[in-house]
């Protein structure tokens, strides 16, 4: 067991079995997102409150989902890079960090898009978008951090600590607004959380939540593999695959 | 030649190199806790700048908004929570940064003694310099924001307990900003999202205060916050700060 | 008094750049060993692995032959290390920053000991003055004051002659051989030519082997 984790993590061996996930996660996250949206945009049925407004529900959740979830990979990869120094960890983190940002300015961005039709108003302070925002500043924060050091190594593992700061706080933030939002605004109607969603709404949601986790897991590979690339570029086994492309 | 020689026999190691403890921890922290307050106490403007800092921000809202007293005591709860935790985050970036400068920082991290206590005695003295007089301070200016009567022990005894949590979250940004040549608004950026259910919390309960409804729940909350704080703040601070001394 | 520091295999990669590899070293009581090596070649990095402050390295350390994870708290208690920097609060006066290390290094707060180090180094009459209106090399003698103040067995000093005149490098060379030669060990790096005697060793870092295999 010990040794097969150790092997997953040197970068040549990762390098080689991402090679082969890779096109699987990018089949399934093109394909489950092209049903998921074609489902969703034009064969669900519309919401009786909100009319076709509400699709943007396929791309708002799974994106808030998405954002959360890889805060928590980058503090899981960041806890793995510190504990066992499994360098490919610190690589993926550093490649998730971007893209969970993105992820959670695509859900503030659909919130906001979102907000105008239901609240008239482009901005409110939504106990979700509240949190959504100060998760956003926590991505910066991580960021940021691993920018500002000019040693590789302290950079790798100032954001990990921090990540994992963060991912203690983040239910701590988010019960935290959650009370502050009903103390101020008690009972407003919130928009995602309705008691029950129909069938053939939340199936097609279902599929884009799982194409948008398959497409994150493919660009992630994607990018870990040009990770490793630049950062191995000096050891033997990187250019002796240069060598045999070239 | 070690490597000929297998250097590790068990008859070293059952000679390993002793000393008796004598006062151990205790001592060490006190000398810190002595050391650092003696420190602060002589560079005296490093202790009132923030407090002078929490006056000019209050200053402003009044101007910047309105000097209308009912207005201002509408928003004063949450305007002095959030001037006196700007005020707490000014002074975070020295709380290291000297100790960082003249190799003292390193001395810290090769004493036998357990890194997580030495910083949260270091982290101890800041908010006895910093959160306390914060505190105290804020019915004064309460007073000019027209704060509602009632709500003015509330008001210090929540920023008493908040600043705490303050202070140990932001020694971790601290810790690993002090390294980086220019850390100041990179640390700002670190913490102040962390410090977002203290505030809401610590000014719920100024809040609820004014509102005649009961403060026990957001105290124990605010409590609860320093409780959990405590468990893994010095933990993160002293990993962070292994961090920084090898940047 | 056991005192045996030993790395095998040691290798040290910083941002992937290779400082040092295969470093087999043994330092035993009596030796002084001095670190050499061009600037840039990693001397200040094997001073903070073998001190203890680098986690970041591979290979092995061991404190008098026991791995270096299980007894770090025995080995820093054995341990005075001074670094490129002196570690002394300007704003406090020299015996004020030697009680904070008495206190850190769990010796007994003894005024009349504090007094006697300073007046060891040469700043009797210093001693309630802050230490920022020192001269550097006043201040770097405030910190030497703790090789007196905190017997140590194992001593780790980077740079300790910076700053310091001509009668003070003699008097510092002196006191590391009469460590040595009672029975501690001296880890050192410097631009200063160490005088040679019995005890001292060199180890070379940087461009071709060193001399710690002989």
């Amino acid at each position: 067991m010990w040794t097969f984790i150790h092997k997953l993590g040197s970068p040549r061996w990762f390098y080689a079995i991402s090679a082969r996930l890779q096109p699987w996660f990018w089949a399934a996250a093109a394909l489950l997102l092209l049903v998921g949206s074609v489902w969703g945009l034009a064969f669900a049925p519309a919401d009786y409150q909100q009319g076709n407004s509400f699709r943007i529900i396929y791309v708002h959740v799974p994106a808030a989902f998405l954002a959360q979830s890889i805060f928590v990979a980058m503090a899981v990869a960041g806890l793995i890079f510190m504990v066992w120094k499994i360098k490919v960890a610190d690589m993926a983190a550093a490649m998730m960090a971007p893209l969970g940002a993105a992820m959670t300015f695509i859900a503030l961005f659909s919130g906001a898009v979102w907000g105008m039709p239901t609240w008239g108003t482009w901005w409110m302070w939504d106990a979700r978008l509240t949190s959504m925002l100060i998760l956003l500043f926590l991505y910066f924060g991580v960021i940021a951090l691993r920018g500002a050091f000019s040693s590789r190594d302290s950079a790798s593992r100032a954001a990990s600590v921090l990540a994992m700061v963060g991912v203690i706080n983040i239910p701590i933030i988010k019960y935290s607004v959650d009370w502050w939002y009903t103390l101020h605004q008690p009972a407003t109607f919130t928009v995602t959380s309705r008691p029950s969603m129909p069938m053939e709404m939340w199936l097609p949601l279902l599929i884009m939540l799982l194409g948008f986790y398959s497409f994150f897991i493919a660009l992630t590979l994607m990018r870990t593999r040009s990770e490793i690339l630049r950062r191995e570029s000096t050891k033997r086994w990187v250019r002796d695959l240069a060598a045999e492309e070239a | 030649m070690p490597g000929t020689e297998t250097p590790m026999t068990d008859t070293e190691a059952a000679m390993p190199f002793h000393r008796e403890p004598r006062g151990g921890l205790m001592v060490a922290l006190r000398a810190t806790l002595k050391r650092d307050l003696v420190l602060l106490l002589r560079r005296r403007s490093e202790v009132l700048n923030p407090l002078v800092f929490f006056a000019l921000v209050i200053t402003l809202f009044p101007i910047g908004i309105s000097p209308d007293p009912e207005l201002l005591a509408t928003i004063a709860p949450g305007l002095l929570w959030v001037a006196a935790l700007l005020a707490a985050l000014l002074s975070l970036d020295s709380l290291f940064r000297g100790d960082y400068d003249d190799g003292s920082l390193e001395q810290l991290l090769l004493t036998p003694q357990p890194l997580a206590a030495l910083g949260l005695a270091k982290v101890a003295v800041h908010w006895l310099l910093t959160g306390l007089p914060l505190a105290l301070m804020a019915p004064v200016l309460g007073i000019m924001l027209s704060l509602p009567a009632g709500s003015y022990g509330i008001l210090a005894l929540s920023l008493a307990l908040g600043t705490a949590s303050l202070s140990l979250i932001g020694a971790i940004g601290a810790a690993l900003t002090v390294g980086l040549s220019r850390g100041g608004v990179l640390l700002s950026l670190l913490v102040l999202p962390l410090y977002i259910p203290v505030l809401i919390f610590g000014a719920g309960a100024v809040q609820a205060a004014i509102l005649g409804d009961g403060v026990a729940a957001h105290l124990a909350i605010l409590g609860a916050l320093l409780a959990v704080t405590l468990m893994f703040a010095p933990w993160a601070i002293a990993a962070s700060l292994r961090i920084s001394i090898n940047g | 008094m056991p005192l045996r520091l030993q790395a095998r295999e040691l290798a040290c990669e910083r941002d992937d750049r290779r400082l040092f590899e295969d470093l087999d070293l043994d330092i035993r009581a009596g030796e002084i060993v001095r670190v050499e090596g061009p600037n840039g070649s990693g001397k200040t990095t094997l001073l903070k692995i073998l001190s203890g402050q680098l986690a970041d390295y591979r290979g092995e350390l061991f404190w008098n032959g026991v791995p270096m994870r299980r007894v770090r708290g025995d080995f820093l208690a054995s341990l005075l290390y001074l670094g490129h920097a002196p570690g002394i609060k300007a704003a406090l006066t020299p015996l004020e920053n030697l009680a904070w290390y008495q206190a850190l290094a769990d010796e007994p707060g003894d005024e009349a000991a504090r007094l006697a180090a300073l007046e060891g180094v040469g700043l009797a009459g210093f001693e309630d003055l802050p230490t920022g209106q020192l001269s550097a090399g006043q201040q770097r003698r405030v910190a030497l004051a703790r090789l007196d103040l905190t017997p140590r067995p194992l001593w780790v000093l980077d740079e300790p002659f910076t700053a310091i005149d001509r009668d003070g490098v003699a008097a510092l060379e002196a006191r590391l051989v009469a460590h040595a030669r009672s029975g501690g060990c001296v880890l050192v790096t410097t631009h200063h030519e160490l005088r040679a005697t019995d005890e001292l060793r060199r180890i070379r870092l940087g461009g071709g082997g060193d001399d710690a295999r002989h």
